[in-house]
């Protein structure tokens, strides 16, 4: 995360001059990112580590066909999120197509070591209501403040990933934000039309 | 970033989460390199078992030939997998678990079939085919072993020629040979029987037919021996297949 948006791409290089190690340390720069992502945008814990697995294999398999001008000239932080995204819009697409089953049981998401017992369980708190939230945003927006403010990148990255101008990324963030504060606002209300008590989309 | 003071950019932050310490072992195999029962061999495995097989070239070569074949990263290992060495010394996968996901439904069912060929035993094309479902493919079949990712670990070395000539495999004809002999299978009896025409070898003690590389084959007396050139020829005289090598 503590890479520029527009300075050299350690990561490429490395690609660049061996595409297998170079793939341990770019597996090793953006895991995170990209799971974290991968997480808020389709919510399940076994869902997020397959939509990470099936981008990062996408990405091999897409540097395997690429030369080294082209590996070189990589930024692969947003090059990695573009790839996850696109997996994800072609599994909703299918799963559109093929109805699966959804198992309720799924497993709970495992807790992050170090904080006390209270804090973590206040911040699991937190991150269900806000997750819960962030659902209800049109996907757009979803992404685009995910990608903000989940995974910390800047600004030009987050329109690089999108597609479309910072100007616009900007705003389509600072709307999600807008509708998360609204949403929020509007959970105390149990009487609001669109959300029930527990802040979940009644439709 | 402000999010110090805004409790909802803070709480968003807060939803950036350590990726699961396992998840590379689902995108990316291991290679390593160990000792065959001819010449170290190349091993890749994957989270689901040993995906790939080859005799010792350079690391690079192996590599390459991985990748175009499962375009999946390979990094080096820092073991074996559990089980792997004995399994190479004994001719047995035995509990080494394998990755055969990218096998076409008919070439798992080929290489199941192999998979149940003894050391020491052989058994002809034809057999494969029959066993893998479709008793006419034997060419099909002759080359799903060809593309055997598993060599030795899947003994598609044990399937061999009616006639006793050992046939095509993945690492060349001479190392099939000297393989099949260091089992101790009897590839030169099974040539000369069926230089002279027999197939099917027969016991009139125990009225059941076999294939010569059968072990219950080897055991028959001279005096109690019976040769026979076609299954149907056998049962004519009253000898039932063996349920061993089922020929």
């Amino acid at each position: 995360m503590n890479q520029t948006a527009t300075g050299p791409d350690r990561i490429a290089a490395e690609l660049a001059a061996d595409l297998d190690a170079g793939f341990a340390a770019l597996f090793e720069a953006h895991q995170h990112v990209l799971f974290s992502t991968a997480l808020r945008i389709c919510g399940g814990w076994a869902d997020a580590e397959d939509l990470t697995a099936t981008a990062f294999l996408r990405a091999f398999r897409a540097l395997s066909g690429y030369d080294r001008e082209r590996i070189a000239a990589l930024r692969t932080r947003p090059w990695l999120l573009t790839i996850l995204l696109n997996a994800w819009r072609n599994q909703v697409r299918t799963a559109a197509r093929q109805p699966r089953v959804v198992l309720d049981a799924e497993p709970p998401e495992p807790e992050a070591h170090g904080a006390s017992v209270e804090a973590q369980a206040e911040r699991h708190e937190t991150s269900r209501e806000l997750a819960a939230l962030l659902d209800l945003l049109p996907d757009r927006q979803r992404v685009a403040v995910v990608l903000r403010h989940v995974a910390d990148l800047p600004i030009a990255e987050v329109a690089s990933v999108l597609g479309c101008p910072p100007g616009t990324a900007k705003s389509h963030v600072s709307r999600g934000l807008r509708r998360l504060r609204e949403l929020k606002a509007a959970r105390v209300r149990p009487d609001d039309p669109a959300l029930n008590t527990e802040g979940v989309k009644v439709s | 970033m402000t999010s110090d003071h805004d409790p909802l950019l803070a709480g968003l932050a807060a939803m950036a989460v350590p990726a699961p310490g396992r998840l590379l072992d689902k995108v990316a195999a291991r290679w390593t390199r160990v000792p065959g029962p001819a010449g170290d061999v190349y091993v890749a495995t994957t989270d689901l078992g040993v995906a790939y097989l080859r005799t010792a070239g350079t690391a690079e070569e192996f590599t390459g030939l991985f990748r175009a074949r499962f375009g999946r990263p390979l990094l080096p290992a820092s073991r074996p997998p559990a089980g792997l060495l004995t399994a190479l010394r004994t001719g047995r996968a035995g509990r080494v678990a394998l990755d055969l996901r990218d096998l076409t439904p008919f070439a798992a069912s080929v290489l199941a079939a192999a998979m149940t060929v003894p050391r020491g035993e052989t058994r002809p094309y034809g057999w494969i085919a029959r066993q893998a479902g479709r008793p006419r493919a034997v060419r099909a079949a002759a080359s799903a072993l060809a593309e055997n990712p598993v060599p030795l670990l899947i003994p598609c070395h044990r399937i061999v020629q009616a006639d006793g000539i050992a046939g095509g495999y993945v690492f060349g004809t001479p190392s099939k040979e000297a393989l099949l002999r260091h089992e101790g299978a009897n590839l030169d009896e099974v040539r000369d029987l069926a230089a002279a025409g027999t197939r099917y070898l027969a016991s009139d003690t125990t009225g059941i037919v076999c294939f010569p590389s059968c072990r219950n084959a080897r055991r028959i007396t001279p005096a109690h021996r019976r040769g026979f050139a076609s299954l149907a020829a056998a049962g004519r005289s009253g000898f039932r297949p063996c349920l061993h090598c089922q020929p």
